[in-house]
C-alpha cells in the first residue's frame, strides 16, 4: 500500500474512479490545467481530457446548478468549490434544488452528485478562506455531509460518496491536507456513510470531534496521558446523517462527554450532539457535557487565528473539567 | 441571411408574422398547415379553460395559491409544440401550457397546486421537471442537462422558461455564460409578459430589449411577438434546430402580457390601469389565431362552441378526479428525502404516527 497524504489519497480515488465509471465529470475553477489550488485534481485533465475535467467560468453557483443538471441526466459530477467561503452563493442551489429533487419529484428525478470543499482554518490563509459551514449544511434536508480525518478516511468515505445515491458534500479539512501520511488502500476500499469512527477506546470520557480537529483531539490525549485519563475519541465521519447510535453506546459507558469544533459555537452542532445525548442518555451522564468550539464571531484573520482554533490546551481543560465534576 | 442575423437583437427589431387582425405580413408564410394549427389552437382554447377553471377553484377555497398562464399561451404552445421526447423541459411555475403540451396530465398538475407532491412527479420518459419557484435558478439545470447531452453526444436539446424578473438574477447570467462558453444545446425561453408581481419590465434591466442579453454571452437572441403563434413557433424552430445540431444555445424572447394576476394572491388593480389591460386584449393570442383560422374559413361560433364544451367536459372530470386523490400518507413526507430513510428520519416518522 501506498503511504499518502490526504492531497494525494484524494486524487488517487478520483483517478481509480474515474477510470471504473465514464460517467464520472470533474468539473470546478481551475481544476484542469492547474490541477487544482491545492493539487487535488493534477494530472486528470491530462489523463481523462477536457471534457471530463472541466476548468470552467469562475461562478460557484453556476458550476453547483450546473452539476446538478448532469447528475439529473445520468452523469456523477463531482464539482470542486475552491475555498468553503465560496460555498455560501451555492446555498440556494444546494437547500431549494439538490437537497430537495428527490423529494419533489417523489423519486422520480435525482441527482446523485458530490461537492469537494476544502474547508477549515489553520493555514493563514486570506479572508474567507477558512469557514466551517458544516452545521449549516446538516440543517438542510435531502444532503449528505461527510468529512474525512486522514488519507485513508479521505479514500474511504469518498468512494462511497461519489457512489452514493444522494447528493454529498465533501468537506475537506484543507489543515491536514498535508499534514499525515499514511498507508492508503488501492482500489475497491469504501466505508459507510453515516457509520463513525472509533479512533481510541476508553472508559473515563468520549470525545467526539470530525475533520481537523480529530488530530488536536488526539494531541491531547497525548498530553493527558500522565494523568490516567481513560479517553475514548469518536471521529464521526458523516455529519449527517449523524451516527448517534455510536456516540450514545458511547456516552453509556462513559458518563461524560466533550464535543469539539472548529465552527461557532452557537447552534454548532456541539448543541445537536449534546440535544441528542440528554434525549437518549441522560441518566448515563455523571457530568455536564463540555463543547470547545470556534466562537461565534467571523473566522479572523491570520495573526488571531490561534485565538480561535481550538487546540489541544483547551480540550485538555475540558476533559479535566468533565472529569472533575 | 438567416433568421437570428435578419433579426439580430440590436437591429431593434421585434419578429412578428401573425398580424393582430389574423392576416400574415408580407411575405410571410404560415409555418403550421391548417389542420395543425387548428389542433393548436385547440389546444390553446383547452388550456385557457383549464387556467381560468384553476383560477375559480382557487377562488373557492379547492385548491391553494395558483400563477395563472392567461395570455401567455401562444409563448408555451408555440414552443412546446416543437419539443420531442428525449428533450427536457425545465419550467418556472406559470407553464400549464408547457406541461400540458408536453404530455404531463391535468390531473397530475392540479393535484401539485392542490397541495399534493404527487403533481410534481412526472409520468416515466416525460422530461419535464416540476416547477420551480425561486424565480430564475433552473436554467442553470437545464444547461447542466444540456451540457451531460453534448458530453455524451446524444442530440437533445433543453429549454427552460421564465419571466423578464429572473432575468435580474444572478443564477440567469452564470446559466447564460456557462451555455455560451461550452455551447451547450440550450433553449432560454423568457416569457417577457411586463411584470414580476408589481414591477414593471422597465425597472428591472435598462436593457432595450432583453433579447439583447445574448449579445454579451456570445449567443443567438431574438426578440419576437409573444401572442404569435407563428412567429413563436418559427423562432422557436430555428433555436431547437440550431441546438440539436451542434450550434449552441438561444435567447428568445417572447413579448406577451400577463392577464391575470401574478398568483391568486396577488391584486394586480395595485399597479396596472384597465386602459393597460384594453390596449393588450387586441393582442390577446387566441383572438388572432381565431381570426387567421376564420379568415381560411376554419373557424365558426359552432367550432368555438364545440371546443369549450368538449373542453369543459373533460376538465371537470379532471377536477373530480383529482379532488377524490386522498391525502399523502405520513410516510409519503419521509421516505423520499434520501435514497434510504436515516435513523433520523425513521424516528421522526415513528414519533409523528404516535401523536396522529
Amino acid at each position: 500500500m501506498p503511504r499518502l497524504n490526504m492531497v494525494e489519497a484524494i486524487n488517487l480515488t478520483l483517478r481509480e474512479e474515474m477510470e471504473r465509471d465514464d460517467r464520472i465529470v470533474v468539473l470546478g475553477e481551475d481544476v484542469g490545467r492547474e490541477g487544482g489550488v491545492f493539487r487535488v485534481t493534477d494530472g486528470l485533465q491530462a489523463k481523462f481530457g477536457d471534457q471530463r475535467v472541466v476548468d470552467t467560468p469562475l461562478a460557484e453557483t453556476g458550476i453547483v446548478g450546473t452539476a446538478m443538471g448532469m447528475a439529473l441526466y445520468g452523469l456523477r459530477p463531482i464539482a470542486e468549490i475552491q475555498f468553503d467561503g465560496f460555498l455560501y452563493p451555492c446555498l440556494d442551489q444546494i437547500t431549494n434544488h439538490i437537497g430537495r429533487i428527490r423529494n419533489r419529484s417523489r423519486g422520480r428525478f435525482t441527482c446523485p452528485l458530490v461537492i469537494r470543499v476544502p474547508y477549515g482554518g489553520g493555514i493563514h490563509a486570506p479572508e474567507h478562506h477558512s469557514e466551517s459551514p458544516e452545521a449549516i449544511l446538516a440543517h438542510t434536508p435531502g444532503i449528505k455531509v461527510v468529512i474525512p480525518s486522514t488519507p485513508s478516511e479521505a479514500k474511504g468515505l469518498l468512494l462511497s460518496s461519489i457512489r452514493d445515491p444522494d447528493p454529498v458534500i465533501f468537506l475537506e479539512p484543507k489543515r491536514i491536507y498535508r499534514a499525515i501520511r499514511e498507508e492508503v488502500e488501492e482500489g475497491d476500499y469504501t466505508i459507510p456513510l453515516g457509520k463513525a469512527r472509533l479512533v481510541q477506546e476508553g472508559r473515563d470520557v468520549t470525545v467526539i470531534a470530525w475533520g481537523a480537529m480529530v488530530r488536536e483531539v488526539l494531541n491531547a490525549a497525548g498530553e493527558l496521558k500522565g494523568d490516567k485519563v481513560d479517553m475514548e475519541i469518536i471521529d464521526l465521519r458523516t455529519i449527517s446523517p449523524m451516527d448517534v447510535d455510536a456516540i450514545i453506546a458511547s456516552v453509556r459507558k462513559t458518563g461524560r462527554a466533550v464535543v469539539v469544533h472548529e465552527a461557532p459555537k452557537t447552534c454548532g452542532l456541539g448543541a445537536e450532539i449534546i440535544a441528542v445525548i440528554n434525549e437518549k442518555a441522560f441518566l448515563s451522564l455523571q457530568a455536564p457535557i463540555e463543547r470547545v468550539t470556534g466562537f461565534d464571531i467571523p473566522m479572523p484573520l491570520l495573526k488571531s487565528e490561534h485565538y480561535y482554533l481550538p487546540n489541544p490546551k483547551r480540550i485538555v481543560m475540558a476533559v479535566k473539567k468533565v472529569m472533575s465534576f | 441571411m438567416g433568421l437570428f442575423d435578419d433579426y439580430h437583437p440590436l437591429k431593434g427589431k421585434m419578429f412578428q408574422m401573425l398580424k393582430p387582425d389574423g392576416t400574415l405580413y408580407s411575405e410571410m408564410e404560415a409555418p403550421l398547415n391548417d389542420q395543425e394549427t387548428l389542433q393548436l389552437y385547440q389546444r390553446m382554447v383547452f388550456i385557457r379553460l383549464a387556467d381560468q377553471k384553476a383560477l375559480m377553484l382557487q377562488r373557492q377555497g379547492r385548491m391553494g395559491t395558483y400563477a395563472p398562464v392567461w395570455g401567455q399561451e401562444a409563448c408555451q404552445v408555440g414552443s412546446a409544440y416543437l419539443l420531442q421526447k428525449g428533450d427536457w423541459v425545465f419550467p418556472a411555475f406559470r407553464e400549464l401550457a408547457v406541461s400540458l403540451m408536453m404530455g404531463i396530465p391535468l390531473k397530475t398538475i392540479y393535484l401539485y397546486w392542490m397541495g399534493n407532491e404527487e403533481g410534481s412527479r412526472a409520468p416515466e420518459g416525460m422530461n419535464v421537471m416540476p416547477v420551480s419557484i425561486p424565480v430564475g435558478t433552473h436554467p442553470l439545470h437545464a444547461v447542466g442537462v444540456a451540457w451531460a447531452a453534448k458530453i455524451r453526444g446524444d442530440k437533445i436539446v433543453t429549454i427552460a422558461y421564465f419571466g423578464d424578473g429572473a432575468t435580474s438574477k444572478g443564477d440567469f447570467h452564470e446559466a447564460m455564460n456557462l451555455a455560451g462558453v461550452f455551447k451547450t444545446p440550450s433553449i432560454f425561453f423568457c416569457q417577457n409578459n411586463q411584470f414580476a408581481i408589481s414591477v414593471p419590465r422597465k425597472i428591472q434591466t435598462a436593457s432595450e430589449t432583453i433579447a439583447q442579453k445574448a449579445m454579451a454571452y456570445g449567443m443567438d437572441g431574438i426578440q419576437v411577438d409573444g401572442n404569435d403563434l407563428f412567429a413563436v413557433h418559427t423562432a422557436t424552430k430555428e433555436a431547437v434546430d440550431k441546438a440539436r445540431s451542434g450550434g449552441g444555445a438561444t435567447l428568445i424572447e417572447g413579448v406577451t402580457y400577463r392577464f391575470g394576476p401574478h398568483t391568486t394572491a396577488d391584486d394586480p388593480t395595485k399597479y396596472r390601469t384597465d386602459e393597460e389591460i384594453e390596449r393588450w386584449k387586441p393582442l390577446d393570442p387566441l383572438v388572432r389565431l381565431r381570426l387567421y383560422l376564420k379568415g381560411k374559413g376554419l373557424w365558426s361560433d359552432e367550432v368555438e362552441k364545440q371546443m369549450t364544451e368538449e373542453a369543459q367536459k373533460e376538465i371537470d372530470q379532471v377536477v373530480k378526479e383529482a379532488e377524490a386523490v386522498p391525502v399523502p400518507e405520513v410516510e409519503d413526507i419521509f421516505k423520499y428525502v434520501y435514497a434510504e430513510m436515516t435513523p433520523q428520519l425513521k424516528e421522526q416518522m415513528e414519533y409523528l404516527k404516535s401523536t396522529l
